[in-house]
């Protein structure tokens, strides 16, 4: 967990280490004098070698979460994103709330329904869902919704209302990734021996979902969730430009236009430390479904005691 | 010397006919022959892009900007007065082009950091997969994204990017395979004919641990080609004046309530690659199944 939050840090903040030019340069404007590019330079710390300020940046997220300042407004980074971060998060919870409560269902009737019509709808939408840019799906709701209809704001930020179109632009082709694992797994599980047995004693179809084929189903559907919420925090910054909503991604969408680098790579790592910690909440979230998970962990633990 | 070249001569033999075994089994499946149809039009637009579009895709006409399609102009013309169509048939020369070798280099440095890591195991695989834990730590489109800030816009440079984006993927699939068959006989039977390790790695691991990276992989050309079209959509990626489909979506954006077409008609064609390739690649994945086989 702190490795990868570590390795993140290190690996963007290397990647951004080799952009080509010089934004001190572009910073002072049209004619600086060489000593006025030198001051910047050193006030920046742009003068140090690389692995002194890499460990100037990682400290500062390691040690206080730093996160610097941004290089045009020269305002700290840190207090921008948390600012920003709470509608990002929204949005991403919302849309899973709506991948879990629209997908799961959706692959489960397709499941049950086996190349039936049921099956053959749901997975046609997910079809379309997991192949439609979720920008132009945003666009195009815009477009109906907004322009033609009438009934919800176009961009900007408020009510609920607000929230509406781009979470559903967001969450559509995780709604669709999810029941067309919910299906593929469920029906693994469908063909084993004991959903057979359980047929055999005669126990209802409705109760053989419940008690037998959605709990042993319901790993892989786990870690849909996990990954889908890296697609929806990293979704949120085309959805955040295109809504006018100023969350984290249009943050790092407005850095990479003005070339505000600090910004970028700030923005960039504080997501993936978001997705890190989701990610190891679904791990959690394993042990906690899961009893084989659970025991391997209570044997590691009994075999280090022995050794 | 001749008894390896009568087993390679045999694996060849049964390579070939587990091939048509997939092909028979794909041409059945409905959704995929539809997908692969639609993919190979496609492509075939992209090839003789020059005889279909009507107009060129830079030939600006100022008197009939931003016309709504008529006859003269099936889907209307921009605000230059660019023909859409013909833009959007250029624009699958790029957008095809990149999906599918973004995805061709990516799988290949992945597969190959996989194999390593799978064969050899131990310290080596350890620094590969941590390595990969990282970059999947990003968020994909993040890590891509990231990566074409630093290279810049153009075409070379978010196939780079793009490419970078599916390592991690197919390393990881790769190395799952490999160690399924790290311990098969013909393995062991390799290294006793004294064959050199890129040698077994690169004619007996990979081919035999290929299948389920050929699904990814396909599966993800479709994603590249969303992925890129994001970037030309957020600035980055491939510049105007190239008829990028992505770049065309977001030089309508602004123009939405009155010229709609700009925007609609680059992402209908976007949706409907991706949702060919998907639908191939889904036939794909079935014909290739193991638990299907008899």
């Amino acid at each position: 967990m702190i490795p990868v939050i570590l390795g993140v840090t290190i690996l963007v903040f290397t990647i951004l280490y080799f952009i080509p030019g010089d934004p001190v340069r572009m910073l002072l404007g049209a004619e600086p004098t060489p000593a006025q590019v030198l001051a910047k330079r050193q006030e920046m710390g742009l003068n140090d070698p690389y692995l002194v300020r890499l460990g100037r940046y990682v400290g500062g997220i390691i040690l206080h979460f730093d996160f610097g300042k941004s290089w045009i407004y020269n305002t700290p980074v840190t207090s921008e994103l948390l600012h920003r971060f709470p509608r990002t998060l929204t949005i991403a919870v919302i849309c899973m709330l709506m991948q879990i409560l629209i997908g799961t269902p959706l692959g489960i009737i397709a499941a049950v329904n086996r190349n039936g019509w049921g099956d053959r709808l749901s997975m046609f939408i997910a079809m379309f869902g997991i192949s439609m840019p979720n920008f132009w799906l945003a666009l195009m709701l815009i477009l109906f919704f907004s322009v033609k209809l009438g009934w919800l704001p176009p961009y900007g930020i408020g009510g609920l209302k607000y929230y509406i179109l781009p979470c559903i632009a967001n969450a559509f082709p995780g709604i669709a990734t999810q029941a067309r694992q919910t299906r593929s797994s469920l029906l693994e599980v469908i063909r084993s021996d004991y959903i057979t047995t359980a047929r055999a004693k005669g126990m209802s179809e409705l109760r053989i979902l419940l008690r037998h084929a959605l709990p042993n189903a319901l790993l892989p559907i786990i870690t849909i969730i996990g990954n889908g919420m890296g697609m929806l925090l990293a979704g949120t910054v085309v959805i955040e430009m295109i809504f006018a909503i100023p969350g984290v991604g249009w943050y790092l969408v407005g850095g990479i236009g003005n070339r505000d680098i600090n910004v970028v790579q700030s923005s960039v790592i504080f997501l993936a430390i978001a997705f890190t910690l989701i990610m190891l909440l679904v791990d959690l979230a394993y042990a906690f479904i899961d009893p084989r998970v659970k025991a391997r962990f209570a044997g590691q633990k009994r075999r280090k005691q022995y050794a | 010397m001749l008894s390896s070249a009568t087993t390679e001569g045999k694996s060849k033999i049964k390579r070939q006919s587990e091939f048509l075994v997939v092909a028979r089994r794909l041409s059945q499946n409905s959704s995929a022959s539809i997908g692969f149809v639609v993919a190979v039009f496609l492509v075939v637009m992209a090839i003789f892009a020059p005889l279909i579009a009507p107009y060129s895709y830079a030939k600006q006409d100022l008197a009939h900007t931003r016309a709504a399609p008529s006859a003269q102009h099936i889907f209307g013309t921009d605000e230059l007065g660019r023909d859409v169509f013909s833009r959007i048939v250029w624009g699958s020369r790029f957008s095809l082009t990149i999906g599918v070798l973004a995805v061709l280099i990516g799988t290949a440095v992945g597969m190959l950091f996989g194999a390593i890591a799978g064969y050899f195991g131990g310290v080596v695989d350890d620094i590969i997969m941590r390595l990969m834990d990282v970059l999947q730590s990003i968020p994909g489109i993040l890590l891509v994204i990231t990566i074409s800030v630093v290279l810049g816009p153009g075409l070379f440079n978010t196939l780079l990017a793009l490419s970078v984006g599916g390592i991690p993927m197919s390393c990881r699939l790769t190395r799952a395979a490999v160690l399924g068959v790290r311990h098969q006989e013909y393995l062991e039977a390799a290294t006793s004919i004294n064959a050199s390790t890129p040698r077994i790695i690169l004619r007996h691991v990979l081919p035999n641990s290929f299948a389920p990276v050929l699904v990814s992989s396909t599966m993800s050309i479709g994603n590249v080609i969303m992925m890129a079209a994001m970037l030309s959509f957020i600035g980055l990626g491939v510049q105007p004046p190239t008829p990028e489909w992505g770049s065309m979506i977001s030089g309508g954006r602004s123009l939405i309530r009155t010229c709609p077409w700009m925007v609609t008609f680059p992402g209908i064609f976007i949706m409907l690659t991706v949702l060919a390739l998907n639908m191939f690649g889904d036939g794909l994945r079935d014909a290739l199944d193991p638990k299907l086989k008899k």
